[in-house]
């Protein structure tokens, strides 16, 4: 069966669930092999594993926290090399999409970025893509080498599927471009404890109409009553109410959880391309008028700050 | 001695319009206006400011698209940019990514350079991979979505705030830039930049120019292929209810009849 080489997405060998979702939509293609770079590679071995990786091919050096993106996309021309696969899945994040770019045209392939699904075709990989802010659905595929694609987060279910996932160290040789953009400070984003934006199964956003950094712990409040991420509208984040990591939208995280609760949000075409593709949709928002209704499985028309509150503390009341 | 900016603007539907696809699969451009893709006008803005602060500096904006895309660079020259480079060609109608990267690397290096500046994304395509293709394509190191930006003795020195952390980028020119809408609000044209725009010269290229062959690009010579697009279907109308003071425990209800209390 041909090989489909999957780029690993972790945090000090902790894999990112977007990576098991690509481990399910690799095993439709093909048998999966893994690709894990930097501090703590080989400890991703056993979830890998776990969800169908036949092998977990690893690499770590400085280079890779040192220089930004090349040193990981010649690491990935390296496993392309040695595999041979019948197709590369990356992740659809911003350094994911970039990483995959670059091997895309080194290896002189199309690319398809931020598939919602994937299957397999007479010619090749399927894929599915939400296009204009999620008013239309495309398939599309790779018609010139070997398929590239990055796919969204939340776009299949994490399968268990134990395949044996031995780990192979990767020979690596950097570029004369490897080094070019160095990384000389970073500062890594605290934890809030809150599931990450992009995975969560809820998320609950404010936007202008929270009307102030110091309401947003109604938001807040909401969200931990659900277990759910903490989002923002553009005005808000530019109004400096909520980090600019929280912000839904095009130019913000895209998101597609099962719930999304909007509050205070107007439902701008920039805010629903960040969230439209959502299960369930939910707004509180005092006019009635506003396009994000439009979106709505249910809306409420009101003041957030009477109808969050009430909300908060009914979900507690019936969680008990 | 000058430092030669070139900036790279894409002409797009206009997001607030209906946007559609056309029966060969690509993007209508007849019936929604087209403008310069807002994300592209922080491209122009930090190219202005960075031109400010050189001593002698000077910015060309460029773009690939048909005959009405001439309005994207009108509207960068009149924010400030001072000449224009159009390539436009019949044979390039339905170009995918990598062909767009590869017909904008070969005018880019033809404009000549010393730093390149994009936008994060297009607002259409949306794909955001094409600066991180170009550096490739131009062998230069890619400095991409800054919020912040500096240039300074032939050193680009920027912010890019990423998924896990912020982090503090720095290379040697020639580089690519690629900048977020974080970077600082974009200017509005003046009107004497309006006026001035009409007498900044605006060249255009075919494909012959960039010794490009029409089959490396268009629908036929792209990389991928779309088979279908099918508009989403509307949302069937939710229930909207009117707080009359029951409004959250009302929510609370359709919450947990969907499972998720
Ligand atoms: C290139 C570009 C990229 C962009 N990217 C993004 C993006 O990624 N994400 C994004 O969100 N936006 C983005 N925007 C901005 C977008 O166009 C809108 O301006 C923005 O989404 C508006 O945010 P908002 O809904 O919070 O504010 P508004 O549109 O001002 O809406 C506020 C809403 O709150 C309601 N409200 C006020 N008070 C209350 C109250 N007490 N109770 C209940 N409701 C109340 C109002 O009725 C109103 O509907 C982008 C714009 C551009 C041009
Ligand atoms: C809905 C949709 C989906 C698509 N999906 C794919 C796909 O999966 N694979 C694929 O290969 N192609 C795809 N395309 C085509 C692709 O978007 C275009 O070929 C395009 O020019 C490059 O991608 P982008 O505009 O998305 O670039 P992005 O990477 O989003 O653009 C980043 C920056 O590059 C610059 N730029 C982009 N295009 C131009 C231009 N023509 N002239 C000057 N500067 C420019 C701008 O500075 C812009 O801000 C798609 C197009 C659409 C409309």
């Amino acid at each position: 069966m041909a090989e489909v080489l999957v780029y690993v997405d972790h945090v000090d060998g902790a894999v990112r669930k977007p990576t098991l979702e690509l481990l399910t939509l690799a095993r439709r293609i093909g048998e999966p092999v893994a690709v894990a770079l930097g501090a703590g590679a080989d400890a991703t071995a056993a979830v890998l594993a776990e969800h169908g990786a036949v092998k977990v091919l690893t690499a770590d050096a400085p280079e890779f926290t040192e220089y930004l993106v090349v040193p990981k996309v010649d690491a990935l021309q390296a496993a392309y090399e040695a595999v041979s696969p019948a197709a590369v899945l990356v992740p659809s994040s911003a350094e994911g999409k970039e990483i995959a770019a670059r091997l895309a045209v080194r290896i002189g392939s199309g690319i398809i970025t931020d598939a919602v699904d994937l299957e397999a075709g007479d010619e090749g990989p399927v894929a599915t893509q939400s296009a204009f802010a999620a008013s239309f659905t495309t398939k599309s595929r790779v018609s010139k080498g070997t398929p590239v694609i990055t796919v969204k987060p939340n776009s299949a279910p994490v399968e268990a599927a134990p395949a044996a996932g031995a780990v192979e160290a990767l020979a690596v040789t950097f570029g004369a471009l490897a080094t070019g953009t160095k990384v000389t400070g970073r500062t890594p984003r605290e934890s809030t404890g809150r599931p990450e934006l992009t995975e969560a199964a809820i998320v609950v956003s404010g936007g202008r109409g929270v009307n102030g950094a110091e309401n947003f712990h109604l938001i807040e409040a909401l969200a931990d009553s659900l277990g759910a991420a903490v989002g923002a509208s553009r005005a808000a984040v530019d109004a400096g109410w909520y980090p600019h990591s929280n912000q839904v939208g095009q130019t913000g995280k895209s998101v597609s959880p099962q719930l999304y609760i909007a509050s205070g949000i107007s439902g701008a075409i920039q805010h629903r391309a960040g969230m439209q593709t959502s299960k369930t949709i939910v707004a509180i928002n005092k006019d009635a008028e506003a396009p994000i209704f439009d979106l709505v499985d249910y809306g409420v028309v009101g003041d957030l700050f009477a109808v969050v509150p009430q909300l908060t503390d009914e979900i507690k009341a019936r969680k008990g | 001695m000058s430092l030669r900016i070139v900036v790279c603007v894409k002409y797009v539907p206009d997001a607030t319009g209906d946007r559609q696809f056309t029966e060969d699969l690509t993007v209508n451009r007849d019936d929604v206006d087209g403008l310069l893709s807002e994300l592209d006008e922080y491209a122009v803005e930090q190219a202005l400011q960075i031109a400010d602060e050189a001593d002698d500096a000077e910015i060309t904006v460029l773009t690939v698209g048909p005959e009405d895309a001439k309005d994207a660079l009108r509207k960068a020259l009149s924010m400030g940019a001072d000449k224009a480079i159009h390539v436009e060609d019949d044979d390039l109608h339905g170009t995918d990514v990598m062909g767009t990267s590869l017909v904008l690397a070969k005018a880019i290096e033809k404009a000549g350079y010393d730093l390149v500046i994009t936008g994060m994304a297009s607002t259409d395509g949306t794909m955001g991979v094409l600066p991180a293709i170009l550096a490739e394509r131009l062998g230069v190191p890619q400095v991409t979505l800054l919020s912040e930006v500096k240039v300074e003795d032939g050193t680009v020195t920027g912010r890019r705030d990423g998924d896990t952390a912020s982090e503090q980028l720095e290379a040697s020119l020639p580089a690519l830039v690629s900048v977020t809408d974080q970077s600082g609000e974009a200017r509005y044209p003046s009107f004497k930049g309006i006026m001035a725009a009409k007498k900044k010269p605006v060249e255009s290229w075919d494909l012959e120019d960039l010794e490009i062959e029409a089959d490396e690009v268009g629908l036929e010579g792209s990389w991928t292929k779309v088979d279908s697009a099918a508009q989403r279907p509307a949302r069937t109308a939710g229930t909207i209810v009117k707080d009359e003071g029951e409004g959250g425990k009302q929510l609370a209800e359709f919450l947990a009849g969907q499972k998720f209390i």
